[in-house]
């Protein structure tokens, strides 16, 4: 049986020295997916990247790209690669990179000049790059790394420097690609941006994977409880505190925190106190709870 | 092989385009015009007095400044062609495509070397034009010009592998800017003072009569002078190190030898060294 996915890492695990940057990653990337990889600065992100294209050998475990082994012709035919702040020669003009990478991609440059169009450029084609914004400089690394229709999209922080609408096209050309069969693999660090933009999302932390899934199965995973707070109708948190427990905040709230699963059970419980209750407010966890929570960089609590 | 020849060719033209716009090409073509022109006009030039063509004593001098000259430009042209890539991460970029290590090592050398061939070419090509213009040609000068500028694009070569050693061998462009100052220092200056150290100190013995010789082709700047000199079959005067060209041991092709010798060592050493390079 053939495996159908584009990008298999098996238990990999590399060392700089003595320090270990993965330690046992596993996951896989099936063709048409969108998959996010979290983490902190120094999580390891750009080392799973700079691994998976070949650069850096594994201290064991193993990863193919195309069942290929990585740097091997066939995986560079496969993937194309945007690495975090590459800053491209400043006296060459975007269409003269672009034609460039063409070329060393076995594509004609007129093939790749549409690009340009396609991430919004185009009007600053013969322009030099030293005179692009950053935003315009990021968009010509992602129209390089589209060349020639790669199954594998390796992209690291692509959307670092970009303004909310940049992103938002951004990902809609992702969402495009993906839906023609191409294989997301992007890094970021903000979960609010990737959510919806996403099938899957592996949090990285220190090395190790600590969860990977859609953001569901995340959030369920995190079990993070969900906070209700409740406002006394009179100035009297304590008799309100007496009834249903929890944490007096002040004159006139409690608040408690109880698992998702128990959360409309402890609504219909305080909605029973009827007019002793003024106001209440539920706090779902946010989804940087849920990140922080897997980071392991907890905002407070179990320490 | 019809890909590895066009993904060469990407490269050797990007690198040329990034010279012309960088004005390294009107730059190191202007330096070379100059240079020669001094020398063929101001400094020691043709007195007229001698026998000797005005074409073939420019040549001599020119072959002496030459091993100054070019190989300092050909450093300047290619020692920041990785470590440079390495510094602003297109090296990574580059290195996930298709392309092959060699093959972007290839294409630079190609590249700083068609700069640093037209430099060469124009440059010394102008100023043996207006040397003629004013003193007349003759055949035996012209052949002299004609070696200089070949065998510079030789000397030239040499060095442009040596920068992009250097440039593969350090991640950080200041190291390398370093670095070929050190080796332009030792190679083409403090060699030669070493070596009329030596003769002076040896005052012909042994050192003199069976090293000396073997040492001056050794190093390629004087490899290249050497054969120039000695090409001239002592029409033109010659002073210190060179007084050699008068009375050298072996053929004056063994220098050439000695300066491809030097090229092939080069290129491999860059292509080993390149190979190690962690993007
Ligand atoms: N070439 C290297 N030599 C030594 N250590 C390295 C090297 N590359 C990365 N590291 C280390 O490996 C760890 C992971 O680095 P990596 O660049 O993968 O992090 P990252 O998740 O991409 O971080 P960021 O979000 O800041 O980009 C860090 O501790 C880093 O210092
Ligand atoms: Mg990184």
């Amino acid at each position: 049986m053939s495996d159908p996915s584009l990008l298999d890492v098996t238990g990999l695990s590399v060392a700089f020295g003595s320090l270990k940057a993965l330690h046992r990653v596993s996951l896989a990337v099936r063709p048409g997916e969108r998959f996010a990889l979290l983490g902190h600065n120094g999580a390891g992100k750009s080392t799973l990247f700079r691994t998976v294209l070949g650069f850096v050998s594994p201290a064991s475990g193993k990863v193919e790209v195309a069942g290929a082994a990585p740097g091997s012709d066939k995986a560079r035919r496969t993937v194309s690669y945007l690495p975090e702040s590459v800053a491209f020669p400043k006296a060459l003009t975007g269409a003269e990179l672009l034609a460039y990478f063409a070329r060393l991609k076995g594509q004609t440059p007129k093939s790749a000049m549409p690009l340009l169009e396609t991430v919004g450029i185009a009007d600053a084609a013969n322009r030099r790059v030293g005179t692009y914004s950053k935003g315009m400089r990021q968009r010509l690394g992602l129209a390089q790394a589209l060349i020639g229709r790669p199954e594998l999209l390796l992209l690291d922080e692509p959307t670092s420097g970009l303004d909310p609408i940049s992103r938002g096209d951004f990902y809609a050309i992702l969402d495009r690609l993906a839906g023609e069969g191409t294989a997301v693999v992007l890094s970021s660090h903000s979960l609010t941006e990737v959510e919806a933009r996403t099938d899957r999302i592996a949090i990285l932390s220190r090395g190790r994977l600590v969860a990977e899934g859609s953001l569901a199965e995340l959030a369920r995973a995190a079990a993070l409880p969900v906070t209700v707070r409740v406002k006394a109708a009179a100035e009297d948190a304590g008799a309100l505190h007496a009834r249903i427990g929890g944490r007096r905040l002040n004159g006139r709230s409690v608040e408690l925190d109880c698992a998702a699963g128990d959360k409309m059970a402890v609504l219909s419980r305080i909605a029973a106190l009827g007019d002793v209750v003024a106001d209440i407010d539920i706090d779902t966890p946010r989804l940087d709870d849920v990140y922080r929570h897997f980071s392991g960089h907890s905002a407070g609590g179990e320490a | 092989m019809k890909a590895t020849l066009n993904r060469i060719a990407a490269v050797t033209a990007i690198e040329i385009r990034l010279s012309v716009r960088n004005r390294w090409v009107a730059l190191s073509t202007l330096i070379l015009v100059l240079f020669a022109l001094a020398l063929a006009f101001l400094g020691s030039g043709p007195a007229g007095a001698s026998k000797v063509g005005a074409l073939t004593l420019t040549a001599a001098s020119l072959a002496t400044l030459s091993v100054y000259l070019i190989p300092l430009i050909a450093l300047l042209l290619s020692y920041e062609t990785i470590a440079g890539e390495v510094e602003r991460s297109t090296l990574p970029l580059v290195l996930a495509t298709p392309v092959r290590r060699f093959e972007v090592l290839t294409g630079k050398f190609v590249g700083h070397l068609s700069v640093l061939t037209l430099a060469i070419v124009v440059g010394y090509s102008i100023a043996a034009l207006a040397v003629v213009a004013v003193h007349g040609a003759d055949l035996h000068g012209a052949l002299a010009w004609a070696r200089l500028i070949a065998t510079g694009v030789l000397l030239g070569a040499v060095f442009v592998a040596i920068g992009i050693l250097v440039s593969a061998s350090t991640a950080r462009v200041g190291t390398a800017a370093a670095l070929l100052v050190g080796i332009w220092l030792v190679l083409i200056v403090l060699y030669d003072l070493a070596l009329l150290a030596g003769l002076i100190v040896d005052d012909g013995g042994f050192f003199t009569k069976s090293l000396f010789p073997a040492l001056v082709i050794a190093n390629p700047g004087d490899a290249f002078r050497l054969y120039n000199l000695a090409a001239l079959e002592g029409s033109a005067p010659v002073a210190g190190i060179d007084g050699l060209a008068r009375s050298l041991p072996f053929p004056p092709s063994l220098a050439l030898a000695a300066l491809a010798a030097w090229l092939a060592a080069m290129i491999a050493a860059g292509l080993w060294r390149f190979q190690k390079v962690r993007p």
